[in-house]
């Protein structure tokens, strides 16, 4: 077996001396998340420019059978780029090339680093009539992490996760061959990540970097309206928000639609806050558009089950604001930055039981809450967060929030839920409730692709 | 403590021949006077009444009741009484939660005339420059003085008598003397909603026109005319205040703009509507706004003054798109003596 200080040399070699480092400084760092999973440091900390670095380094790691975690922004707050069995973090920031906009097939390719933030500007600079489902992370989240863990972003009421919006991949695999996947593989375009041809996206996308490591990324674009409006509706009845949901949905004509329910702010307190953001090229577009959702809606307002709530500009800039910024205020409520949450994908006609359960757990282990609720598809399912804010000088503190995530992820599995961007425990927890044979199948693939089990260990470990 | 009672006559309602509480209002067909006769005295006697389902409470029968009788006060308790929402319960609950005092008193350095931002933070945008020299920091803000008059449109007047008490009692620890409302809402409540309650006032309540126009005569050296012709868009709560409607004029007079005599101004005038859109849904709230904004424009209005900044956040940028500028009156009269506006058009469907 090489040394460290021999595979420290074997990196410089790939990336040079400012790109590699094994001090004590970036192993800290790079050893945890703003969540709750303990942390672990890494033996190295990499940072690759190339794909070409990104194959000599795998080829190296699976030589050494050296563990090799590809991290993005390491927001997902769950410990998925935490190196678990320490080694290699292969930090992608540097790959961060915008390379090419297809205007009319709407897609972009991107390098692995590329972010949120630096996606919107650019298009909003360049070519303005096109957008990208937005995630509600922060702008420093990238675009390929994003769809690896099945985010949501703004546009996924229409389109489904953003996972579903991948049009293309170039995947290192963990023996160091490069691979196309999609259109990509016989083309010189990246319109689909599968169609005509075998999806085989799936041996990668909600893997967490455990099949291989995304280098390039094709993302499907979307028209871009020249306007942006939010609804905002208030019920006090969760029961009715299931079918809210459907009948908004029904309308073809939401942008993207959220629910909120905390009891903090006291304008929150009582009342789900159901968001309805319309697009239009046109004030005659949107107001047409805002026409359908009252028609839609209008028996539970004249119910008096339902409240329309006017909003001032400033109460509208931050809801219109993308990503929002409420996830971020909520992280700091209990002042002492630490913020998790269980968002398990899940029916929406379990939206009651879960804000009940919510409600419960958080008495039950006297933590600060907050939920948003996003609409996937046409009320094919929702994201569903139970969401805790905690002092991270504070470990009772941190111990409750803790206890009352993994009983919120639990009872969302019971419920029939299925938990994203699970922690390893949760992963565990969803992995004893899998099919056998769909293990098995997990468990083939993994071995196929990734013999020396150098991928992101701990993750997606079938026994 | 037993919650104030309100101070109705019934004997003036008896006597009334005109009853202009109905047969004036602008949203219910009561051009039958022996009709609505008969229905307002279903209403007093506390039986059921379509008034109560179809009032938008848009407050103008506290303006229209020659004797000052309060008949909007009085819709809005036994709209409470027979449990009917003019809207839809969860945005009442949302009123009630947001503006309940939790005990954070947000002031300046308070002197013994003060003012008040309600709970409306545009206000911290408006109180600039000279008009407000020597009085800018002395400031309360938000839900431990906020007037709750708003709670009279949606048939809680039990909330406003168990806080109102309060809030006036908030007020007078802060050893204010003279209140300088710039929400006339608040001067409202002061001067109509809580004497008919019963509930003193411990201060006195001066609207903020008054207080212009005061400054603006101290100031009258550097008032350049402005020449304009402007529509005055009333709010609903200048109908507890009509006695203050002078001072627009008073004001104008000075700034040289004409108020264009339009068919929806003065007692006939239009509020923002929005509260309609929140109870009632777009349709009577886009009509409203509609025959407003074209009554602008049919009389020349080059300018809508706004006094209240709700309004402002409902009709600005509806305006605007009619070609008419939107200003806030304390925006005007600075404007007149040189200064910048500072309240300005809110931004409505944001770019992507």
């Amino acid at each position: 077996m090489t040394t460290t200080s021999a595979l420290y040399d074997s990196l410089v070699k790939i990336v040079g001396k400012d790109f590699v480092s094994d001090q004590k400084e970036e192993r800290y760092f790079y050893a945890r998340d703003g969540g709750l999973m303990p942390p672990h440091e890494p033996d190295f900390v990499v940072m690759p420019k190339t794909t070409e670095e990104v194959q000599e380094i795998v080829k190296l790691a699976n030589k050494e059978k050296v563990p090799l975690v590809p991290k993005g922004a390491g927001l997902a707050l769950t410990g998925l780029v935490i190196p678990q069995r320490g080694g290699i973090v292969l930090d992608m920031k540097r790959m961060d090339r915008i390379l090419e906009v297809n205007e009319k097939a709407r897609y972009v390719v991107v390098e692995a680093g590329v972010t949120q933030g630096v996606l919107k500007s650019y298009l909003q600079k360049h070519h303005p009539h096109l957008r990208h489902s937005i995630p509600d992370s922060p702008p420093v989240a990238t675009i390929v992490a994003n769809a690896v863990i099945h985010g949501q972003g703004r546009l996924s009421q229409q389109h489904g996760f953003n996972s579903d919006m991948v049009s293309g991949l170039e995947v290192v695999l963990p023996t160091g061959e490069l691979c196309r996947i999609g259109s990509c593989s016989v083309s010189s375009y990246w319109f689909s990540k599968g169609p005509p041809l075998p999806d085989l996206s799936g041996l990668f996308l909600g893997w967490f970097g455990t099949t291989g490591i995304i280098t390039r990324l094709g993302l499907k674009l979307y028209p871009c309206k020249k306007m942006r409006d939010v609804m905002v509706f208030l019920t006090d009845k969760a029961e009715l928000v299931p079918d809210i949901l459907l009948k908004l949905s029904h309308t073809e004509m939401i942008e993207d639609v959220v629910v909120s329910a905390a009891p903090l702010p006291l304008r929150f307190k009582g009342t789900f806050w159901i968001m309805a953001y319309i697009t239009g090229d046109s004030d005659e577009e949107l107001e047409f558009k805002r026409k359908m959702v009252w028609d839609a809606l209008w028996k539970y307002f004249e119910s008096r089950d339902l409240g329309f709530l006017s909003v001032s500009p400033d109460m509208k800039a931050p809801l219109m604001s993308m990503p929002s910024k409420d996830t971020s205020r909520f992280a700091d409520v209990s002042k002492g930055g630490g913020f998790q949450y269980a968002g398990p994908i899940t029916p929406i006609e379990k939206f009651p039981a879960f804000i009940k359960k919510l409600e419960e757990v958080a008495a039950k282990y006297n933590v600060f809450y907050a939920s948003t609720t996003r609409l996937i598809g046409a009320g094919h399912c929702m994201m569903f967060s139970f969401s805790f804010s905690f002092n991270r000088a504070n470990a009772d503190e941190m111990a409750r929030a803790k206890k009352a995530l993994y009983e919120c992820s639990k009872f969302a599995l019971e419920e029939g839920g299925v938990l994203w961007k699970a922690d390893i425990y949760e992963q565990k927890l969803m992995m004893d409730k899998m099919d056998p044979n769909t293990l098995v199948l997990m468990k083939k693939i993994k071995q196929l692709l990734d013999p020396n089990g150098i991928m992101n260990p701990g993750n997606w470990e079938a026994k | 403590m037993p919650l104030p009672e309100l101070k109705f006559d019934k004997t003036k309602c008896a006597k009334c021949k005109v009853i202009s509480c109905l047969v004036k209002c602008q949203y219910m067909d009561f051009k039958d006077k022996d009709k609505a006769k008969k229905e307002w005295h279903k209403l007093i006697n506390g039986e059921d009444s379509s008034v109560l389902e179809a009032c938008t409470t848009c407050y103008a029968c506290e303006e229209y009741c020659p004797y000052g009788n309060h008949p909007f006060y009085l819709i809005v308790e036994r709209q409470e009484e027979k449990g009917i929402l003019p809207a839809p319960r969860p945005t009442i609950t949302m009123w009630i939660n947001q503006c309940q005092p939790v005990g954070r008193f947000l002031v300046g350095k308070i002197e013994e005339r003060a003012l008040s931002y309600c709970f409306l933070p545009q206000f911290n945008t408006l109180v600039k420059g000279k008009l407000f020299d020597g009085i800018a920091l002395s400031v309360i803000f938000g839900q431990e003085f906020f007037c709750n008059a708003v709670y009279l449109h949606y048939a809680k007047a039990s909330v406003i008598k168990d806080r109102l008490p309060k809030i006036v009692e908030n007020i007078k620890n802060q050893g204010i003397k003279e209140l300088v409302c710039l929400h006339d809402e608040c001067y409202g409540t002061f001067t109509s909603l809580a004497p008919a309650y019963g509930i003193d006032m411990p201060f006195k309540p001066i609207h903020y026109y008054e207080y212009l126009y005061g400054r603006l005569k101290e100031l009258k050296d550097l008032i350049k005319p402005l020449n304009i012709k402007a529509a005055y868009q009333r709010n609903c709560s200048a109908r507890l205040c009509p006695e203050t409607d002078h001072y627009v004029d008073d004001i104008f007079g000075l700034l040289g703009v004409e108020r264009v005599k339009r068919k929806y101004d003065r007692e006939n005038a239009l509020c923002c509507a929005e509260i309609f859109r929140m109870a009632k849904g777009p349709a009577l709230a886009d009509d409203v706004q509609k025959r407003n904004i074209d009554d602008m424009v049919k009389f020349g209005a080059e300018y809508c003054i706004f006094n209240c900044p709700a309004c402002w956040d409902s009709l600005a940028h509806r305006v605007v798109k009619q070609g008419i500028k939107p200003i806030h009156m304390i925006d005007l009269c600075k404007l007149a003596i040189g200064e910048e506006q500072a309240l300005r058009l809110p931004e409505l469907a944001a770019e992507v």
